[in-house]
């Protein structure tokens, strides 16, 4: 190891993955920020520096569509929030419960939709909100609420927050896993401790074991973030590109792929698209700075 | 285990939760399967009951098979799977050996430089992925899948795989060391054996996220010849909208795959989940 020679091994165990890495990932992500800096004029490339930012930001078409998309992923990731984790926290804590039984089938299945692909999941819950199928009419009115029932995916008021509740169900899995792994480790002697002083069932999961998971639920946030901020998968087959009905679904996926490919009469023009990925870009780097410093420094970890 | 945290009510109470949602998660996919084997007519009039020997069909089976081409979408599904988890368990083994193994110049920043990727979607930089692909006349084949998701595993496959190497005891090496074999030789035969569990469950974190991407297929990849079983029930079914029979059979043909591998890996992916989770 001493030898002053120069260690070859060290470049060739790090070529490959360093080489494909940049070529593949880092090179594109940043030629994409440069490309939102052009535009094509009769066949040729030419810088128009900001120029595409304050047709997205300025031209009041453009800007409609983009402060509609974002809206409608700020609204996709609120539920996700809402809805997703507490429905993790709540199964995981009772899958943490010592000698239950059957955990490990209650776990293996409730995660089956994860793996599911969105293509599967986008199809099947179509099928089954369908009114012409009459599945979910059927079991409404089984336990008498069939008035509840609308033809959710077709209406605009509905369909975001239905594709978010069925993005919520295929998802669970993940924060009830990581929550559920966070659990575990939390040792036996300090619930004993609480048990001591009169802290058991509810008040032992607020009071000792809530606080100790906070860094688990900080990292689904921000996991639930970034895989919200980039869907794009679970609309396009359940809607189709144009995140219809009336783009009451759309967000910013689907409306980076319209733009940068195209549809119906509009031509796709990859410098919007690219000037589209750099504001998604901007927005993921800001939730993730917000969470490296502004919420991972805060939370305390405790070391057992 | 004492007394105040057993007590039959709750234990009841758990199982009910767990049933009720166990029951949400699986009825979708049940009612697909189920109604997959039934004639049009029965699938309409009564959707929930099992196929019996009057409401038995494989129609829609029968004209999946005529229509898509699902064998060859299958096997490029399994081409690009097997290929990138291939590339990123190798290359992300050996770059993970070089960080946790020697010290140089650099290094921190290199494992920085590497871990950027975890937090930052690969499909940001589409655009010039597909001007890249263009370029190197990669379009629809599928080494310009199995580049991107080695790509895109990479960062997380280091992270994981240095923290495994960074507990490989020093003694071993250093004996291999003495014993005058290179530095190559002590990464195959003495150090990747014994990160095989990480490996593994390096191999399962990503096997399922490119098995279903339809993102990458659909924009890099979208020739008949190249179509994966992903992309290509999307267009099938696009196609078919009206045919249920056939829409229900392609569905179970896409789900029933996964199914399978996740029964044979889903110890090994939860134990994977929870462990990297304790880290």
């Amino acid at each position: 190891m001493q030898a002053p020679r120069f260690k070859w091994h060290i470049v060739v165990f790090l070529a490959p993955a360093v080489l494909v890495y940049t070529a593949i990932m880092i090179f594109p992500l940043f030629n994409t920020l440069r490309l939102a800096l052009y535009t094509e004029a009769d066949q040729m490339r030419v810088f128009v520096g900001l120029e595409n930012f304050r047709t997205l930001f300025g031209d009041p078409r453009w800007a409609a569509s983009f402060w509609n998309a974002l809206g409608n992923n700020f609204w996709f990731f609120l539920i996700h929030m809402v809805v997703q984790n507490p429905i993790g926290i709540l199964l995981a804590a009772i899958l943490s419960h010592p000698r239950l039984r059957l955990a490990g089938f209650y776990r293996t299945a409730i995660f089956v939709p994860t793996i599911l692909s969105f293509v599967i999941v986008g199809f099947t819950w179509k099928l089954i909100l369908s009114p012409i199928w009459g599945i979910a009419p059927d079991l409404l009115s089984a336990i008498g609420l069939k008035s509840l029932y609308a033809p959710w995916l077709g209406k605009e008021e509905y369909a975001l927050t239905t594709l978010a509740l069925v993005s919520v169900w295929q998802f669970v899995g993940i924060p009830m896993m990581l929550i559920y792994a966070a659990l575990l480790t939390i040792p036996e002697e300090i619930l004993e401790a609480g048990e001591v002083d009169g802290i058991t069932g509810m008040s032992a999961f607020w009071k000792i074991k809530l606080p100790l998971i906070l860094p688990s639920i900080g990292i689904i946030s921000i996991l639930t973030f970034v895989g919200n901020f980039n869907a794009f998968d679970l609309i396009y087959a359940a809607q189709g590109a144009l995140a219809g009905p009336d783009f009451s679904t759309d967000i910013l996926g689907t409306f980076m792929y319209r733009t940068f490919f195209g549809f119906q009469l509009q031509l796709g023009d990859p410098h919007m698209g690219s000037a589209i990925a750099t504001a998604m870009f901007a927005i993921i780097l800001i939730g993730v700075c917000i969470y490296l410093f502004g919420i991972q420094t805060r939370l305390r970890r405790y070391q057992f | 285990m004492n007394k105040a945290r057993r007590n039959p009510v709750n234990v009841f109470a758990a199982h009910a939760v767990l049933i009720v949602y166990t029951l949400i998660a699986l009825f979708p996919v049940f009612v697909i399967i189920v109604n997959s084997f039934k004639t049009r007519k029965a699938i309409f009039r009564e959707p929930l009951a099992l196929p019996g020997s009057d409401s038995f069909s494989m129609i829609g089976y029968q004209t999946v098979m005529k229509q898509g081409d699902f064998v060859l979408y299958f096997q490029n599904s399994m081409i690009v799977t097997v290929a990138s988890l291939f590339f990123i368990l190798l290359f992300g083994a050996m770059a993970a050996f070089a960080l946790s193994e020697y010290r140089f110049r650099g290094n921190t920043l290199m494992g920085l430089y590497l871990a950027l990727g975890i937090m930052i979607p690969i499909r940001i930089g589409t655009v010039a992925i597909l001007e890249l692909m263009v370029q190197t006349g990669l379009v629809n084949t599928l080494l310009a899948l199995i580049l991107v998701y080695t790509a895109q595993g990479l960062p997380l496959a280091v992270f994981i795989l240095s923290e495994f190497m960074r507990q490989v005891s020093d003694d071993l090496k250093n004996a291999g060391r003495i014993d005058g074999l290179s530095e190559y030789t002590i990464f195959f035969r003495l150090v990747l054996p014994l990160v095989r569990p990480a490996m593994a469950t390096v191999a399962v974190f990503n096997m399922i996220p490119i098995w279903n991407d339809l993102w990458f297929p659909l924009i890099l990849a979208p020739s008949e010849g190249t179509k994966t079983l992903t992309l290509g029930s999307q267009v099938f079914i696009g196609q078919f909208v009206t045919d249920w029979n056939a829409v229900l059979s392609a569905l179970s043909l896409a789900i029933l795959p996964v199914l399978v591998l996740y029964v044979i890996f889903s110890r090994q992916l939860i134990r994977g989940i929870t462990s990297g989770a304790v880290k």
